[in-house]
């Protein structure tokens, strides 16, 4: 429908942000340090046509995340989050 | 939560294909036996890690379509893309027997648990079917009264996953209500021309938003974003509403 389409959403990004959160991302609540709002990182646009992965905020397009793993190092860029906040029982459980 | 007391870090772990059988003409299911499977819950996926000889490795992610269990067996059901690195290989030449790298189970929001409350409206675009898949069968492992409800959005009629199944689960007392959409080809005398969803497939295939049900979506991104445009529009609330991208062409990169 939309060719432009072309991104996904935090969902996907669950299986590499394992190799750094021991909780899930997915449920965890990140505010946009852009425009402020608070929403659940699953609901995040995901971009992974690129050597790693760049989350923007699903409302203002702000880059939220950055994540790369070149030459055996991997990389996060959180600045685009004033926070991100995960459930405490669940990073216990999980 | 059976199944689920997940302790430590999602690590790559040896799953070995214990079957395969094919659901659509380009569609494949793979049954999965993964070494210290520590247990999933309806929704979640995992990642394949396929490994080239020279090195050179691709990663997916597919939802995972069995509902959880404790034998350490899982299905994920591949649909194959003609420009794919990954689908074409799951689906047309991984033999049973054959060991994959696979990492998982991740994702903890899109996911239904039958401790939920609430009512649950699934909307499933394509191979968006799968996760959704997982929770219907979910449902109806534990026995669940839970009202469910699917519309189901598909290019025709054969390209349907999991039929008989679902014809089974929606024809029996306290159902799972399925209502399908086509948007290429109908079947014959199909009351309604194929097309994509719209305000009337949403008003004829889901809970009425004062019902306030718990809705999840899953398809390609553009399919995700038109419904839930429309069930927004109906009086759904956003706060309830779940959502699975695929992306533009439907694979899981």
């Amino acid at each position: 429908m939309n060719a432009s389409m072309n991104y996904l959403d935090g969902n996907a990004a669950a299986g590499e942000l394992s190799r750094i959160f021991a909780g899930d991302v997915t449920s965890a609540e990140g505010q946009c340090a852009n425009c402020g709002a608070n929403r659940r990182f699953a609901e995040a646009h995901l971009y992974m046509q690129c050597p790693g992965l760049v989350a923007r905020c699903a409302l203002c397009g702000h880059v939220l995340l950055r994540f790369t793993n070149v030459r055996g190092r991997v990389f996060l860029d959180l600045r685009g989050m004033t926070y991100l906040s995960v459930e405490a029982a669940q990073q216990e459980s999980y | 939560m059976e199944g689920t007391a997940v302790l430590g870090r999602v690590t790559w772990r040896t799953a070995t294909v214990v079957g395969r059988h094919d659901e659509t003409a380009t569609a494949r299911t793979l049954a999965l036996a993964v070494h210290d499977w520590p247990g999933h819950v309806a929704g979640q996926h995992l990642d394949v890690r396929l490994t080239a000889a020279d090195g050179y490795s691709a990663v997916r992610s597919y939802s995972i379509a069995s509902a959880p269990n404790s034998d350490g067996r899982i299905e994920i059901t591949v649909d194959r893309l003609p420009n794919g690195e990954v689908s074409p290989y799951l689906t047309q030449e991984v033999m049973v027997g054959d060991e994959l790298e696979v990492r998982g189970p991740v994702g903890r929001w899109f996911v239904w648990i039958p401790e939920q409350v609430g009512p649950i409206q699934l909307v499933a675009g394509g191979s968006g079917i799968v996760p959704l898949m997982a929770m219907i069968r979910s449902r109806a492992s534990v026995g669940s009264a839970t009202p469910f409800r699917l519309l189901y959005s598909v290019r025709e009629p054969g390209a349907v996953f999991y039929r008989d199944e679902l014809q089974a689960l929606s024809s029996q007392g306290d159902s799972v209500i399925v209502t399908y959409a086509y948007t290429r080809v109908t079947p014959k005398n199909w009351p309604r021309p194929a097309g994509h969803i719209d305000a009337e497939s949403v008003a004829s295939g889901t809970w009425p938003s004062n019902l306030r049900p718990t809705s999840y979506v899953c398809g390609p991104t553009s399919f995700v974003e038109h419904t839930t445009d429309l069930l927004i529009a109906v009086g759904h609330d956003r706060e309830r509403i779940r959502t699975e991208r695929f992306g533009a062409t439907g694979e899981q990169k």
